[in-house]
């Protein structure tokens, strides 16, 4: 397999774009993404797009060659990929692989989801399609309360505690504040998060990451093609996919994430590194109670530590491995399908240092790490500033 | 969402009776029939009847409500472990919010899940309450 590198990234605002259309959303972030690659669109060959459920939220299913032909890409292979709230990071995964293979030289890969044209119990409903129908979301299971039932089970193991997870909050929204394209350009306190309305005890609404639009876009070729377009490729220098069981209940122990802990240690055997080494990290805190477990089952600390890790600030831009500086899902907004795409735009503008305000400092090695569902299907991808 | 109706007729006696598999091979049970054994992979999977009390692995109460209960909340959603160690995701009723607890102890219940409109198919299927009355061997 040959190296692989991103040589542009796009993104639209993130939030309530009642101003534009699925497609709309998604031709900005790949217009942007091809400028930012110095790149024609007849050079692009194939496109991967993740997508959760249009069908649901628009009426519009077989949107990759909608896509396509409103970015007019004419006749080039066109994939859809759809696997909840990981679909666009797994879009990226197939995309990797397709160039790794020789199979195509230069690819464009992103997300889009247009969510807010229905009601909020009509998007809880369809949220729950991610988990399993007959035997999880049938009886009323939501997935908020599947976040729920894992958080009360941590604090009962652990001793985790709300106002940790209110301090992810806290974090993701100071993060988020810097971030001119995140939904929530504002701060909370662990108070204001801890007295907001309850979704499903004992996690609030300020535990929750919001319903959003929004698309994102990066161009993806062969390393040794790269630097025919930018200077500052950035490199893809590992990767894991695994998948859970779909019922949250057919598992041993709820509160570890079994695809992650094993997609995060294939993706560091093929970096070649540890998790010590990571600079930064853009994770899937869908809900804060999952960020705190992410930090666990990546390796970052000790099964059960996840609280104390962002009580002690480690996660901080400046603690000892920054996570989410963009804001995460939880501030700068999660339209289900981009949000995997999001997290790549985020770490190849860190690793470049073009993160402005919430630049992490030296930034070489980076992390995204998506996930559907329950932590059913889990996708982990490390990036560099050098090659592997 | 809920299914439409043909569906619920190869949904029912599973949804009625807590129907579970069982492994053959490696003992592993899981809530809902199976053709294949998750853990082992092996095909010799038998349909059993599923224990009908357990406790309360872990819960919630649901404030923010799909669209199918959106007149119907808040209401108790657990992971009930049952005798054999069989995990199931359930509501839990003739409780109240305030009186759950993990380690509860919960026997099944045959109630209304929901319905496709006014005037359409009533879904029913399981739920647990707290036990009432332990049962002596």
């Amino acid at each position: 397999m040959r190296d692989v590198a991103v040589i542009g990234v796009g993104m639209t605002k993130f939030g309530e774009r009642w101003d534009k259309q699925l497609r709309d959303l998604f031709v900005e972030a790949g217009n942007e993404a091809l400028k930012d690659a110095n790149m024609g669109r007849d050079e692009v060959q194939a496109l991967f797009v993740g997508n959760f459920s249009a069908g649901s939220f628009v009426g519009q299913e077989h949107v990759a060659p909608l896509l396509s032909d409103y970015l007019s890409l004419k006749s080039k292979p066109a994939f859809r990929v759809e696997s909840a709230c990981a679909s666009s990071a797994m879009a990226f995964n197939l995309a990797c692989m397709a160039v790794a293979s020789g199979t195509y030289d230069i690819v464009m890969v992103g997300g889009v989801e247009k969510m807010t044209d229905v009601s909020a119990p009509e998007a809880t409903s369809v949220y729950a399609k991610a988990m399993d129908a007959e035997w999880e979301s049938f009886f009323g299971l939501t997935l908020p309360a599947a976040f729920a039932l894992i958080a009360r089970r941590h604090f009962v193991q652990y001793g985790t505690k709300p106002e940790q997870l209110a301090m992810v909050s806290v974090k993701n929204h100071r993060n988020g504040s810097k971030n001119p394209l995140a939904q929530f350009q504002f701060e909370v306190t662990v108070e204001r998060v801890l007295s907001s309305p309850i979704v499903s005890d004992p996690l609030h609404v300020l535990d929750c990451s919001p319903v959003t639009d929004g698309a994102a876009a990066v161009i993806l070729c062969s390393a040794e093609l790269a630097r025919k377009y930018t200077d500052t490729p950035v490199y893809v220098l590992g990767f894991g996919v695994a998948s859970d069981s779909m019922a949250l209940h057919d598992r041993p122990d709820i509160t570890t994430l079994g695809a992650v802990v094993k997609a995060s240690r294939q993706a560091y055997r093929m970096a070649g590194i540890e998790p010590k080494d990571v600079d930064v990290a853009e994770l899937h805190d869908s809900f804060t109670i999952a960020e705190i477990i992410l930090y666990e089952d990546l390796g970052f600390c000790e099964k059960g530590k996840g609280g104390m890790m962002i009580q002690e600030g480690e996660t901080e831009i400046g603690g000892r491995i920054p996570v989410n500086p963009s804001g995460g899902l939880k501030a700068r907004g999660h339209p289900v399908g981009a949000s995997g795409a999001a997290q790549i735009v985020e770490i190849v503008k860190q690793l470049r240092g073009e993160a402005g305000r919430r630049q992490v400092p030296g930034a070489e090695i980076g992390m995204t790490q998506s996930m559907g569902g329950t932590a059913s299907t889990c996708a982990v991808h490390i990036f560099g500033r050098r090659k592997r | 969402m809920m299914p439409k109706s043909p569906r619920i007729w190869q949904l029912a006696e599973r949804r009625y009776r807590l129907l579970g598999s069982r492994c053959t091979a490696c003992g592993k049970t899981s809530v809902g029939p199976r053709n294949v054994c998750p853990a082992c992979g092996s095909e010799d999977v038998e349909t059993v009847q599923l224990p009908s009390t357990g406790t309360v692995y872990s819960y919630t109460v649901v404030h923010a409500l799909p669209a199918e209960r959106e007149r119907y909340g808040p209401y108790i959603m657990a992971i009930v472990e049952l005798e054999d160690g069989t995990r199931v995701t359930s509501e839990i009723v003739d409780c109240e919010p305030e009186d759950v607890k993990i380690g509860m102890p919960v026997e099944l219940a045959f109630r209304v899940i929901g319905q496709e409109s006014e005037e359409g198919i009533i879904y029913y299927g399981y739920k647990f309450r707290p036990l009432v009355f332990r049962k002596t061997n």
